[in-house]
């Protein structure tokens, strides 16, 4: 080890207690926990008693012979395979629209961005009401225009994209990133590539996509991450039903540990899902190595 | 127009911006009638966003106009927009017939007692990874970047056996402790925005002889407004909202937030919708003024974390 000087020994000292809000938190609340979550795993612990080891049998259970845990997956990636796609061309497109100088965006800029940042038990409360089918106003306005009522919760086909149309609801949270990432592009950009004799969509192709990949990404793995958190809403909705068609991976957790209080089966399903996070996290920033371009942002203003 | 026929484009002198400037409009300009196209793509702007903000705007008319209904005249159709009568008193019966008013003070000492946790831990780590020089800084950063992706799920059973462990349940203390420790995002964001701040004049306070806690309190917070704020409002946002946390710690009625109250409530009165509609009303309100409040800042914030992150 490298001999400091006294000044530079009293910068060590201070620096790792300045970090020590971070330093200690990380490790009591989370990779602690990430370890403890993972020798539970192994358990069949209930809460009480002694802690009975078991190996992997909660894990072969799981993958082989726990409907519940692939009913959670498939009602978990059907969801994100509905909402992130539409919720992409929707934000960017409501964003490219918005991205104009023209009266009036501001209010609509609000009125769009109004609903993503409320969430919670009230706004689900608010949708359950919405998809009611007798009394509700999602299947009065399809009433308007002659659409058949949609059992939206009562069904197990409809009950997902029941609530991708509600989370979609908050798409002016993306919008409102996309914007940010439009307005960063260079507007040189696009007079060069007008001078060039570019029309809309190769301005789109070679010029909007290109500089906003990295905001595309970054919005792509969040929305991905967080679709394995999606709780409250199923929790208060539907809890899961009709017949498991709404059991989130999220609220299969919660049951299991919570309601059961298979605190170890619990433990190797929130490790499953660490391992899903780390997984999908590492094969989405390989994959975007094709499509994502950096070099742009050194030269945007901050 | 083709690219193709002029390749002198590319190797041809990049020309100034007000020559090139000039250039685009006399090319737009050769397009027929380009105010009329101009004109329009802003019709068809209006148009798409109106309709899609009225289809957004609907669910905020339903509730409130739903809240001020009389049970009878929720099930009248065609849907009476403007209830007739307007009936206020659902507001104070979701007072008389739940504990809301202890709900609503008991969220707003988890919410004030959490933004303040998470603005101490998160500034003071921010503070050493933007500005103290120690061995391993880079590789915390790095682990504290990597830990934004871990999601609180894999983590709320060992933390919640640990809890109950040390005799916490039904107590504030596992939802607030945690809150001093400095989250991944707020110290991220913090720091951030710390390093867009000039050395200089702590460099000068420094020279002073002030201590390092003095400097980092009268020089480096008060510049560093816009990233409190920022992290107040998404703290704001939070701890109001927070349900799960709450829903397993809490088991006394008398400490629930308003998340759990009127999820109970949902499901005391479940085909009460006025009444219903009008306690949702109530805890939205909060969050919507504070939006309306710092739509600003809000706006900043997500930008900043999604677009620089």
């Amino acid at each position: 080890m490298a001999k400091l000087s006294k000044l530079e020994r009293r910068e060590e000292i201070a620096g790792y207690l300045w970090v020590s809000p971070w330093l200690i938190g990380f490790l009591i609340f989370t990779a602690l926990p990430l370890l403890a979550s993972l020798l539970l795993g192994l358990t069949d612990w209930n809460g009480v008693g002694a802690l009975h080891w078991v190996g992997l049998a909660n894990y072969r259970k799981i993958f082989t012979a726990d409907p519940l845990f692939w009913q959670s997956m498939k009602v978990t990636g059907i969801f994100a395979v509905l909402y992130l796609p539409l919720s992409l061309v929707l934000g960017f497109g409501l964003a490219m629209l918005m991205n104009q100088p023209l009266k009036g965006m501001r209010l609509l800029r609000t009125i769009y961005y109004v609903p993503s940042v409320l969430s919670g038990v009230a706004v689900s409360v608010l949708w359950a009401f919405i998809f009611n089918r007798d009394y509700g106003v999602l299947d009065w306005l399809l009433g308007l225009v002659h659409v058949p009522a949609v059992p939206w919760l009562t069904s197990s086909f409809w009950v997902v994209p029941a609530l991708v149309v509600m989370q979609l609801w908050g798409v002016g949270g993306s919008m409102i990133i996309y914007l940010g990432g439009l307005q960063s592009v260079p507007t040189e950009l696009y007079e060069a590539a007008t001078v060039d004799g570019a029309g809309w969509w190769r301005r789109l192709l070679t010029v909007t996509l290109p500089m906003t990949s990295p905001t595309i990404l970054f919005n792509l793995i969040l929305g991905l991450i967080g679709t394995f958190q999606v709780f409250t809403q199923a929790y208060i909705i539907t809890q899961g039903g009709p017949n498991y068609a709404s059991l989130f991976y999220a609220l299969n957790i919660y049951n299991t540990a919570f309601q059961d209080l298979r605190l170890g089966y619990a433990s190797a399903l929130a490790t499953i899902l660490f391992a899903i996070t780390v997984i999908v996290s590492a094969a989405v920033f390989r994959w975007s190595r094709a499509w994502v371009y950096y070099a742009g942002r050194k030269e945007t203003p901050a | 127009m083709k690219t193709a026929e002029r390749p002198d484009a590319l190797v041809a002198p990049v020309p100034r911006k007000s020559m090139r400037r000039r250039l685009a409009r006399s090319l737009i300009a050769t397009t027929p009638s380009p105010r009329r196209a101009a004109r329009t793509k802003a019709v068809i702007t209006y148009v798409v966003l109106g309709i899609g903000a009225v289809f957004l705007l609907i669910p905020f008319a339903w509730l409130l106009s739903t809240s001020l209904k009389s049970q009878q005249q929720v099930f009248v159709f065609p849907i009476q927009w403007i209830p007739h009568p307007i009936v206020w008193s659902n507001y104070s019966q979701v007072f008389q017939t739940s504990p809301f008013a202890r709900y609503l003070i008991n969220t707003c000492i988890l919410t004030v007692v959490g933004v303040i946790g998470s603005l101490t831990g998160s500034s003071i780590a921010a503070y050493a990874f933007a500005r103290i020089r120690f061995r391993g800084r880079g590789a915390m950063f790095a682990v504290m970047v990597a830990t934004l992706m871990v999601p609180p799920w894999t983590v709320i059973i060992p933390t919640y056996i640990f809890f109950g462990k040390i005799g916490w349940l039904n107590t504030y203390l596992p939802i607030l402790v945690p809150a001093f420790f400095a989250t991944p995002f707020n110290t991220f964001l913090m720091r951030q925005f710390f390093l867009t701040v000039p050395v200089e004049m702590e460099e000068a306070a420094k020279v002073d002889g002030a201590p390092r806690w003095r400097i980092f309190l009268t020089v480096l917070l008060p510049l560093a407004k816009p990233a409190i704020i920022m992290v107040s409002i998404f703290g704001f946002f939070y701890y109001w909202n927070d349900f799960l946390l709450p829903l397993i710690y809490l088991q006394s009625g008398s400490l629930y937030p308003i998340s759990v109250g009127v999820a109970n409530y949902a499901s005391s009165q479940s085909q009460n919708y006025p009444l219903l509609m009008a306690a949702s009303m109530i805890s939205l309100i909060p969050p919507l003024a504070m939006f309306f409040g710092f739509q600003r800042w809000l706006i900043q914030g997500v930008v900043v974390s999604g677009v620089k992150g």
